[in-house]
């Protein structure tokens, strides 16, 4: 059925449970980012060790108003990018970037996207594909500033 | 006359078909966007298989014919708002347009002659609008008081979401230039009393600005009655098409009103350096308007006036009571704005608890109710600044309109309760 679809278990147990959520110190970025025609928020923090692409992210931490959608996609978020360098996780991003462009039509693959891959389905809602993207647009954007790039894009 | 939902229903070729797996559609989204019936959809297509030809330049026969249906709109929609002279009334893009032309006109005030007058602000000056606003009569009256210096205020809304009247005496003083406000609210669904304020803010001499569009498609209104000074509204909440809106305004001001956009027709003589300008309303329609349209908004006055505004308004009134009543049954749900029927109109936004304390976010009520069929809106219907008051950042929004049914009020609450057993704590 169609809502299963959408929500599968793993988005609505990353619902419930969220993980890493919370704004935690120290940190080299924040930003605050909204879905203005829903008035979704997220505000969230990213901390780095090192510089460039090698930089290593040491901690995503994020408070976050939303549907359950955009909040497990938080949640989802921190697992996959925390522990990783920036390089790698601007690849994680990019595919999960594809994945919710393809209105359903990409396999995703889980050796990547591990929980994420989850959001294929939502990919077939343009309504909701915001809602999945919001903190990852907002993670792209605290990361270019920890880097010293100024403003990120994709406010 | 009696009223018939049935034969309504027929009149709406969209209203027969499915969604989401071959589920009935479920329309209560209708302060969105109404649905058209066959005989507006009739009159677009005819204008164009017959009649299509650009207004007041042609002159040829099909240009009269199309200047003929264009005129016509505007005769029909002046009867239909309670005012014997057309020339009142102004075709826009939507009530967005028509709010921004009063504002952008009033801030041209400033560089136009000395008839223009009556409509300058500047420092010292107030603006005053209402928390319950859309976003479109609270920016353009932002960005006025930002172009000329004048300071923006506002009424307040109450817990039970009525305009909050205790300060309206500090609030409209002799410092008051212009009031802009709804007549009906897009998310409370309140009706504003507008005739006891537009006598307040007249007897400090301040414009008395309406935002029509949640009333005119649900009940009689008559703009003199009122006694404001501009009302508009929207043909596509009223059964007709997109890409027009009316603003009316009374003659006498329209007369010394300065222009919004320039261009193509609203002229008198243009030379290089300088021009003059039409009377009103062709000064105020800048290039080729929205000719089609202007026939489908005819066609849906007709439309409406046939059916009988009063006989919507009781129809209305009765699934109104029905959903509010059928709503205080669920657990959790709590209605913003009026709990009673009395000067309240269909708007129905609410909030949702899972039963766990923990609210079911607006986007994932009205997935499940779209699952099933029931098309409602999510977030904060361009009102942001009054979900704020309440202490929310969305809502979720069913509204109604002639064509609804007892039995659709029915399966949206029913699919409330399933939204609840989804995403709440059981």
């Amino acid at each position: 059925m169609q809502l299963q679809s959408m929500y599968q278990e793993i988005i609505l147990d990353h619902y419930r449970n969220p993980h890493h959520k919370g704004l935690r110190e120290p940190y080299d970025a924040e930003v605050h980012h909204v879905n203005p025609t829903c008035g979704d928020e997220v505000t969230l923090r990213v901390r780095l060790d090192g510089a460039d692409d090698g930089a290593r992210i040491t901690d995503v931490s994020y408070d976050a108003m939303g549907c359950s959608i955009s909040q497990a996609s938080a949640s989802v978020l921190t697992d996959l990018m925390i522990g990783k360098t920036v390089k790698e996780a601007m690849a994680i991003s990019e595919e999960f970037r594809s994945l919710m462009q393809s209105r359903g039509e990409l396999q995703p693959d889980e050796e990547v996207l591990e929980d994420a891959v989850a959001f294929a389905g939502v990919s077939k809602y343009p309504a909701r594909i915001k809602c999945a993207l919001l903190s990852w647009m907002a993670w792209k954007d605290a990361t270019a500033r920890a880097l010293g790039h100024g403003d990120g894009d994709e406010r | 006359m009696s009223f018939d939902v049935d034969r309504i229903r027929k009149d709406f070729p969209i209203l027969a078909r499915t969604v989401r797996e071959d589920r009935p559609l479920i329309y209560l989204d209708s302060a969105n966007t109404s649905q058209k019936p066959q005989q507006v959809i009739d009159a677009i297509d005819d204008y164009y298989s017959r009649h299509n030809a650009n207004i007041h330049r042609a002159t040829h026969q099909l240009g009269e014919e199309a200047t003929e249906a264009y005129e016509g709109a505007r005769i029909k929609v002046a009867g239909f708002i309670g005012t014997r002279d057309e020339s009142e009334v102004i075709f826009t893009k939507n009530i967005s347009e028509g709010l921004n032309l009063v504002a952008y006109a009033m801030g041209n005030a400033a560089t136009s002659g000395p008839e223009a007058e009556r409509f300058r602000v500047g420092p010292g000056d107030e603006i005053v609008i209402t928390e319950m606003e859309h976003h479109s009569n609270i920016v353009p009256w932002q960005l006025l008081a930002q172009r000329t210096g004048a300071t923006l205020r506002w009424f307040g809304v109450t817990d039970d979401g009525r305009l909050d009247l205790d300060r309206i005496d500090e609030l409209i003083t002799e410092r008051t230039k212009v009031v802009a406000l709804a007549h009906q609210s897009n998310v409370l669904g309140t009706i504003n009393p507008v005739r006891e304020v537009a006598a307040k803010a007249h007897a400090v001499g301040a414009l008395v600005v309406v935002d029509g569009a949640q009333a005119v498609p649900h009940m009689p209104v008559d703009v003199q009655d009122l006694g404001v000074d501009f009302y508009g509204f929207t043909a596509h909440k009223l059964c007709g098409p997109t890409g027009i809106g009316v603003l009316w305004g009374r003659r006498e001001l329209l007369e010394i009103l300065p222009p919004f956009l320039g261009g193509g027709e609203m002229i008198e003589t243009v030379w290089m350096e300088r021009s003059t300008y039409a009377p009103p309303p062709h000064r105020f329609e800048a290039g080729t308007m929205p000719i089609a349209e202007a026939a489908g908004l005819a066609a849906a006055v007709d439309y409406v006036t046939g059916v009988g505004l009063d006989a919507v308004r009781a129809h209305e009134r009765d699934l109104l009571g029905h959903a509010l009543e059928a709503m205080a049954e669920v657990p959790g749900l709590r209605v913003l704005g009026p709990l009673e029927t009395a000067n309240r109109g269909t708007a129905i936004s609410f909030t949702l608890d899972g039963g766990d304390g923990r609210e079911i976010h607006p986007h994932d009520v009205s997935q499940v109710l779209d699952a099933d069929g029931v098309a409602v809106r999510a977030g904060h219907h361009c009102a942001r600044p009054l979900h704020r008051r309440f202490g929310i950042n969305a809502s979720t929004r069913a509204s109604l309109y002639l064509y609804n049914t007892r039995d659709e009020i029915d399966a949206l609450v029913d699919g409330i309760r399933q939204a609840q057993k989804f995403f709440g704590a059981a």
